[in-house]
């Protein structure tokens, strides 16, 4: 357990956010169908989901490991073609939307071999291969778009080291140069803050906001529970199933989190004389999986509630 | 001087150097992805399982590269239905299907000897290879390295990170069926160079060899591609004077090579790996 964050829901939907767009080549959105996706073994990750995400969206995929974010993800990559439903991307089909660039991808540190011998430019160059043509060479403008990209996160320094020498967040920063050299609509990011330390962690949601408002649309699977209202607009939560969709402030509720978690959260409640010396029915919950925990002020979960109680601050 | 060039006098010597250094260029070309990932014994099963199509091609009297190919095909397609259906290890199955089809190809050549030396599978033949063989050699090698110099970026991405290769619109499921397309296809070729036992050194060694002395992918590729090509016609052309297996000297070559590489290397070898350690282990 970190640091306790409280929820912010508030400043994280502010509909002005979304105003100052890019001209973005097409309109991006996620629209999941109903989809049943299953493995070879028979065994069904993900049954009935149904979602769409819009432009200018920042959205979180939250729940618990083999509820089937990584699954919901590989639908989208077109990695596993669902059995029943469809995944739409800005209206098109997977194959056809990953053709024009469409999808911008930022793997979990763990999904990555290190010790590939390519710098940290070679990586990033990789984001542009979509604009190249048949033999992947660079022309002036992909180099500069990756120079840009390099500038932007901060690692132009770095832009001829080997990435298995790179610290957690600077690894993280190069993969997030290639998604923005690749200048795709729609950004996948897995567990982007895993590993990493706080100041990147700052960067990387900074710069989502930057992209949110250009227009872009985000989906970020995480564990960090505590940031989610910080940074996010909607929340997907999953558990098999599609247990709650929707904007960050109506569908990060406690009642909620309980659906997707079950038992699995770490859940503690404070209240009474653990909490007050006085007479005060309310009481403060923290849920927590295993990084950062959410923390819910009162007997129900209420934005004005909770952004009072952040000011307050538990004792 | 003239001794030095005799081998050059033979016919059979040029057309072995230069069909050497052909195949083993482009069986090092490959090496280098297949170190990468992990799969280098893969590269062994392939070229132990193909040892039966080529001794039923030599009987039957069919161009070898068809019974290789088909020999290969039914491996790959087994050890694909064992994993399917077992929860063996991959390398257990590989193990299994591999020394089965090594042992029905021996025993094939063995109970028809006059029709294929088993010296010339096992250990190679390419100072005896014949014009028609030679020519299945060369159009094989060279059309593979002709695809590899154009995709060769498309695999580096596809090798490194599918996902990302798949959201740049590549299809990394046909690209690892046309590698492996092009793996046995150039073991069927190694096969003829160096053996089926040292087809593996071919496909390992010089790509090993390069990511001990470069960071960069590219040069990856370049290096082992000289490694692989070099070592291949010096080896074919000493192989004259010490009147010894081809095969064996070029993978000698290949080896001290690398343990030039893995001692003196700039960067990853053990002597860089010293000196880095020194001064830290001399500060207070």
């Amino acid at each position: 357990m970190k640091r306790a964050h409280a929820i912010n829901a508030g400043s994280a939907v502010a509909p002005e956010a979304q105003v100052a767009r890019l001209t973005l080549e097409k309109t991006p959105s996620i629209s999941v169908r109903d989809i049943t996706v299953a493995y070879g073994n028979g065994h069904i990750a993900v049954q009935n989901a149904t979602f769409e995400l819009g432009a200018g969206t920042i959205c979180a995929l939250v729940g618990v490991n083999g509820s089937g974010k990584s699954t919901l993800f590989k639908s989208i990559m077109g990695f596993v073609a669902p059995l029943r439903g469809e995944v739409l991307i800005s209206g098109l089909p997977v194959g056809a939307a990953l053709k024009r660039n469409m999808v911008a991808y930022v793997p979990q540190s763990e999904d990555v071999d290190w010790n590939f011998p390519v710098l940290v430019q070679d990586v990033v160059t990789m984001g542009r291969y979509g604009h190249m043509g048949f033999l992947r060479i660079a022309s002036r403008e992909d180099r500069r778009k990756v120079d840009e990209a390099l500038e932007r996160v901060g690692m132009a320094a770095y832009r001829t080291r080997q990435i298995g020498e790179l610290s957690g967040g600077q690894k993280k920063r190069v993969f997030l140069a290639r998604a923005l050299a690749q200048e795709s609509p729609i950004i996948l990011l897995d567990e982007p803050f895993t590993g990493i330390d706080v100041k990147t962690e700052g960067a990387i949601i900074d710069l989502m906001g930057e992209l949110r408002n250009a227009g872009h649309l985000m989906l970020v699977s995480t564990h960090n529970l505590g940031s989610v209202p910080d940074f996010c607009d909607a929340v997907v939560l999953i558990n098999r199933t599609i247990v709650a969709a929707g904007p960050t402030a109506t569908t990060f509720t406690q009642a909620n989190l309980e659906k997707a978690f079950g038992g699995v959260l770490r859940h503690f409640k404070l209240e009474g004389p653990d909490l007050h010396e006085d007479e005060d029915q309310r009481s403060v919950t923290v849920l927590t999986d295993d990084e950062r925990p959410v923390v819910f002020y009162g007997e129900r979960r209420d934005p004005r509630a909770a952004a009072r109680g952040k000011k307050d601050g538990p004792r | 001087m003239s001794e030095l060039l005799a081998p050059f006098e033979y016919g059979y010597m040029v057309k072995a150097i230069w069909v050497s250094g052909l195949v083993g260029a482009t069986c090092a070309f490959l090496s280098a992805y297949l170190m990468l990932k992990g799969w280098s014994l893969m590269g062994d099963a392939l070229a132990h399982s193909i040892v039966p199509g080529v001794a039923a091609a030599y009987i039957l009297k069919v161009p070898f590269a068809a019974g290789a190919f088909f020999a290969g095909f039914i491996a790959a397609i087994g050890m694909w239905f064992v994993r399917q259906n077992t929860k063996l290890r991959e390398d257990a199955i590989i193990g299994i299907v591999f020394t089965s089809f090594f042992a029905a190809g021996l025993l094939m050549v063995s109970i028809n000897p006059t029709s294929v030396n088993v010296q010339s599978i096992v250990l190679g033949n390419i100072l005896g290879i014949s014009d028609e063989d030679a020519f299945q050699v060369v159009v094989i090698a060279g059309v593979s390295l002709a695809i590899l110099l154009l995709i060769w970026k498309d695999l580096m991405v596809i090798f490194f990170d599918e996902s990302h290769a798949r959201s740049v619109g590549l299809n990394p499921t046909a690209f690892k069926i046309l590698f492996f397309t092009l793996l046995s296809a150039c073991t069927v070729a190694a096969l003829q160079t160096v053996g089926a036992c040292l087809v593996i050194a071919m496909v390992v060694t010089p790509g090993a060899t390069a990511y001990l002395l470069t960071d960069r992918f590219g040069r990856l590729l370049a290096l082992s591609v000289a490694i692989g090509g070099l070592t291949s016609v010096v080896g074919a052309y000493l192989s004259f004077f010490l009147d010894g297996a081809t095969g064996g000297v070029i993978v000698c070559l290949q080896t001290l090579l690398f343990f030039a590489a893995f001692v003196f290397a700039p960067k990853h070898g053990v002597l860089a790996g010293r000196r880095k350690s020194m001064p830290e282990a001399s500060a207070p």
